[in-house]
């Protein structure tokens, strides 16, 4: 495999099966340097599966990852993760910058530096949480939740920016800012963002990757209705969030 | 009460000053164990290894008598078999998912038979009551050393590993991912929860662990921000609760550890009461 190539990620006829059942089957993806992509598809159709074995959570039954060219164990250090926050427990006494100090543990350092919170700091403001980093982290919103946990992503400077389903439960306002606070740090990194929703993707985001056991991945242009059809197996309406709603909402079928 | 101040100052009651100095030196350890306990939600995992404890405290007594090992303590017997099911219990815990509760609930019932069979076959009276119940009022000297000892264990290690406790407790698959040993720190953690447990049961016995190391927390999650905060007040509240329910005990002529559930349980559920009725 070509180290020196301009792919961040590279996945060469992969697959993973759990307990017997397929996941994912023969995939192999590329992703260049400062791609922002959207990965989407049914549930359990391999979404998370295809993160964990990028973050070498899990390993592949056949096939090879490499991350700049090295084991995904190896790699974990650059890449920066936002799990999903519905798992963490939201009694937790911490503080926001308790939350994002997190992210500057390493296997060797007990306690955090200057430049650790210094750090922190710088990411907690370009999440735009500045003024939070006393709050109580369970005082906050879902979305500013989120926010924080990207922070916390951030503060490891990573060259991967990973995150698993940032706009589940969060109002189309947030998700818009979210995205613009993401579409600045995609100057400096690779995006990927795991969406539950197909008929929305920012406009921000570059490709978009379709995981159902197979994974095709294509440029925004090309995301047509056929292109649904295919990875669904059905017919679906798309929903679209680019315009504004009547007074009186819209209804979803 | 102030009768049992008046006892305390009584040069023949050195017992009830011993039981005193216990409670709060041993407090060090649960507030910091139990703020650990809480936060994680093992609370389930500390009464499984406290129960557990019972088969050791069995199998000493068995091998004193029955094979001549005086050495054999029974603490000896509880603290061994507080560390090995830590350890096995956590295994369990992180990799079989789907059977985790039935595999803990066993062991929890293994333990405390095994105990009753290695004493029914140890010729002798034992009070089982002390054991399970807890009996302040037999400590001596040397359970005070036993007791700063493991204080001195639980207070370095705590301080020493803070942040990565922390971390673990919170998103351990985080962590694991930041090239943090998990497993290590989550089994460190739950072996000197293990021995916190065999001082419990000095104090209010196998059966009550568990709320001892779980309510002084939980009262202090009411108004701590940060973990630490959590913890100092946990140590506080656990040293009111134990001396204040020996004081109790005392004067009534009750047994300690029920006294001191009974105060720190009731001081709880009151206080989450007013805590619900103040949010609405």
């Amino acid at each position: 495999m070509d180290v020196k190539s301009n792919h961040d990620i590279i996945l060469k006829n992969v697959s993973f099966a759990y307990k017997q059942a397929p996941i994912l089957e023969d995939v192999t993806l590329l992703i260049h340097n400062c791609e922002f992509a959207s990965i989407v598809g049914p549930n359990g159709g391999g979404k998370t599966t295809l993160l964990k074995l990028i973050l070498g959570l899990l390993k592949p039954d056949k096939g090879k990852i490499s991350i700049f060219g090295k084991p995904p164990e190896e790699a974990r250090r650059q890449i920066g993760y936002m799990p999903q926050y519905a798992h963490l427990d939201m009694d937790f006494p911490a503080t926001v910058m308790d939350v994002v100090l997190m992210g500057r543990l390493t296997g060797t350092s007990l306690w955090f530096s200057k430049k650790d919170r210094a750090e922190a700091l710088t990411a907690i403001d370009e999440v735009g949480m500045s003024r939070y980093e006393k709050t109580g982290f369970n005082k906050l919103s879902g979305g500013q939740k989120q926010r924080i946990l990207i922070a916390r992503a951030l503060c490891s400077r990573p060259d991967i920016l990973l995150l698993d389903e940032p706009t589940a439960n969060v109002d189309h306002e947030t998700e818009v800012n979210l995205f613009s606070i993401l579409r600045t740090l995609n100057d400096k990194m690779t995006i990927l963002v795991v969406s539950h929703d197909i008929g929305f993707v920012s406009k921000y985001v570059k490709s978009v990757i379709c995981v159902n056991k197979k994974v095709v991945i294509h440029p925004t242009t090309l995301m047509n209705g056929m292109l649904i059809k295919d990875i669904y197996h059905g017919d679906l309406k798309m929903v679209r969030h680019d315009h504004r709603c009547s007074e009186e909402g819209h209804c979803h079928d | 009460m102030i009768d049992a101040i008046y006892a305390l100052l009584d040069p023949d009651n050195l017992f009830l000053r011993y039981a005193l100095i216990m409670g709060c030196l041993a407090s060090v350890s649960f507030g910091i164990i139990g703020t650990f306990v809480t936060i994680k939600r093992i609370g389930y995992l500390a009464g499984a290894i406290s129960h557990s404890v019972f088969g050791g405290i069995g199998l000493a007594l068995f091998l004193q008598v029955n094979a001549g090992l005086a050495w054999f303590d029974p603490i000896l017997g509880a603290t061994l078999a507080a560390v090995i099911s830590a350890v096995i219990i956590g295994l369990v815990s992180l990799h079989a998912k789907e059977r985790e509760d039935t595999i803990i609930g066993t062991l929890w019932a293994v333990g405390m038979a095994a105990g009753i069979l290695f004493i029914d076959r140890t010729a002798g009276y034992f009070n089982l009551s002390s054991y399970l119940f807890g009996d302040i009022l037999l400590i001596s000297k040397k359970d005070l050393v036993f007791v700063g000892s493991l204080d001195a264990l639980v207070l370095g290690t705590s301080i020493l590993f803070f942040n990565r406790f922390f971390s673990v407790c919170f998103d351990s698959e985080f962590m694991s991912l930041r090239g943090i040993n998990t497993t290590f720190f989550y089994l460190l953690l739950l072996i000197l929860t293990s021995l916190t447990v065999v001082l419990l049961v000095r104090i209010v016995g196998i059966v009550l662990v568990i709320a001892l190391l779980t309510i002084p927390p939980a009262i202090a999650s009411f108004f701590a921000k940060r973990l630490w905060q959590m913890m100092f007040f946990s140590i506080l509240l656990c040293s009111f609760f134990t001396s204040a329910g020996l004081l109790l005990s005392y004067t009534f002529s009750l047994s300690s550890g029920p006294a001191i559930i009974i105060l720190s349980g009731t001081t709880y559920l009151m206080l989450l009461m007013f805590h619900k009725w103040i949010k609405n």
